[in-house]
């Protein structure tokens, strides 16, 4: 292998792709969770859980920078940065969210101040979702990242993994709104869709060969065990009697993990850099310029 | 205004890495930190092959994505031009080495020797705690270009204001100066002969040149 060919960069690894795990499956749930309260599902569970997801993300976070304790630095630049307008958000979703799982929790029921807590959590969600799609489109020097068809997948990998997280918490904390299952297997068709555009866009536009032989690779996995696996396990969810909620469970359990499989390979594995191109060679003597060349690149 | 920008002559560069050496020698940049190489790209198939060297480094771009993407402000364009990091303010989270298209950023979170267990006299004296897990990068030698307000001097003309790499080419293939004076050593030899800048197409503006031919 040439040095001048993409090589898969190391700055961010799984610490990183655990921010964009634990943040996007925490806000898919947030947003999912408020619009089932309105049906009378009980929030404070997974309005808890999306909390503690996204929480879980910002430590990794934490634990990749190389100056921890500089950690507020993060805060300096808005004007431009989408990871200090992530930052930004997280500083207030976490509290609003925690404020409406009390709200509405058992030991302080304040259904006004629920609700307000509720929609203003879900909107601050969908805008901690949207940053980080941007961060990732922001990444200039990433080609599998700065692509703009990975930021829907990144939207709505979030909240297909929401989804699944609905259905597991209504399992164990009773009921959840009929629509759940549907609305699951929509994301799942929705996930399926995004990602095969971006595969194809990619490819396309031109990206090293490497980084697309890894996300092609990992298709087979992220489509059968990701989208197949839960649609037909929510299909026999409605017909399985008592079953069914167990079979919910684990439509839930697989959707979240081909999620987390997708965004782990496209920021842990497809990360190869830009490496060095030639538009074309110099011209040597009475000689003339040669063709240049992109070395790694599939065109 | 002040540019300062880069050019490499790509028909006269041979290689020989004077420049990398003479980058580690100013900057004290630890093992496997290159913040300047020459790179060694063969191009074309038998019998029609070419081999071309080609210096890269930091290209101090206009429109840097990796001082937009910066959280902390660390990364700042100077009114020169120079791409450069506050190491003070850096916070390391490496996004602004994910958003360089040229693979000029690089975070070290240990420290390594060149010779494994003992420090050489000059890794004794040089090592900087303040560069530990933070990005660093190529900058112009600033401190250089710093020192010519102080002097008159003229960087890229007067060595002692030229960044190390100028300095010890002994090609004469790299040359640094103001694009914006339009008699600036660097003004004329885009003038005078076509460039190129690498990726290009991703909209960064770079300030580093490579000569590939001389007008027509």
């Amino acid at each position: 292998m040439s040095r001048n060919e993409p090589w898969l960069q190391t700055n961010w690894d799984w610490r990183a792709a655990g921010n964009f795990i634990g943040g996007g499956s925490g806000t898919g749930l947030a947003i999912l969770a408020a619009l089932a309260s309105i049906q009378g599902t009980v929030y404070w569970p997974m309005g808890l859980i999306g909390a503690v997801l996204v929480g879980i993300g910002l430590f990794c976070v934490w634990l990749e920078i190389g100056r921890p304790w500089r950690a507020l630095h993060v805060f300096f630049h808005p004007q431009t940065s989408w990871m200090t307008r992530e930052a930004f958000v997280s500083a207030l979703l976490l509290p609003v969210t925690l404020l409406a799982v009390v709200a509405a929790g058992p030991f302080l029921a304040m259904p006004t101040l629920a609700m307000g807590a509720i929609w203003a959590a879900a909107v601050l969600a969908a805008i901690y979702l949207f940053c980080q799609a941007r961060i990732l489109h922001a990444s200039k020097g990433i080609p599998a990242w700065r692509h703009p068809s990975l930021m829907p997948v990144i939207i709505v990998t979030g909240l297909a993994e929401g989804a699944g997280f609905l259905l597991i918490s209504a399992a164990f904390f009773g009921g959840g709104p009929a629509w759940m299952q549907v609305l699951l297997v929509v994301l799942l068709l929705g996930r399926w869709l995004a990602w095969r555009k971006y595969l194809a866009d990619l490819t396309q536009t031109g990206a090293p060969n490497k980084a697309l032989a890894v996300l092609h690779e990992a298709t087979p996995l992220i489509n059968i065990g990701g989208h197949i696996v839960p649609t037909v396990l929510v299909v026999l969810s409605l017909f399985t009697g008592d079953f069914g909620p167990w079979l919910a469970v684990l439509a839930g359990l697989t959707a979240i993990a081909g999620g987390w499989q997708l965004k782990f390979v496209v920021i842990a594995r497809a990360a190869f850099n830009q490496g060095f191109a030639l538009p074309l060679t110099p011209v040597r003597g009475t000689g003339q310029a040669g063709p240049g060349d992109k070395p790694g690149w599939n065109n | 205004m002040t540019r300062y920008v880069m050019v490499a002559d790509l028909r006269r560069c041979v290689g020989c890495q004077t420049c990398a050496a003479a980058c580690k020698h100013a900057n004290a940049t630890p093992p496997g930190v290159q913040w300047r190489q020459v790179l060694d790209m063969e191009t074309g198939t038998y019998p029609q092959v070419q081999r071309t060297f080609v210096p890269v480094g930091c290209m101090h771009c206009a429109d840097p994505p990796c001082e937009s993407v910066c959280p902390s402000t660390a990364t700042k364009i100077r009114p020169d031009g120079i791409v450069s990091i506050d190491y003070d303010l850096c916070i390391g989270c490496g996004y602004c080495a994910v958003a360089c298209p040229y693979q000029a950023r690089h975070i070290v979170h240990k420290r390594d020797l060149a010779y494994d267990k003992q420090a050489m006299a000059n890794e004794e004296q040089r090592f900087d705690e303040g560069r530990m897990s933070v990005a660093m990068k190529c900058n112009f030698c600033q401190d250089r270009i710093d020192h010519a307000a102080e002097t008159g001097q003229i960087p890229g003309v007067d060595p002692e204001v030229t960044p190390a790499c100028v300095n010890s080419c002994i090609a004469d293939a790299l040359h640094f100066g103001d694009k914006d004076d339009p008699d600036s050593n660097v003004n004329n030899l885009l003038a005078e002969n076509q460039t190129f800048r690498m990726h290009e197409e991703l909209g960064t503006d770079p300030g580093f040149y490579y000569i590939w031919d001389k007008n027509e």
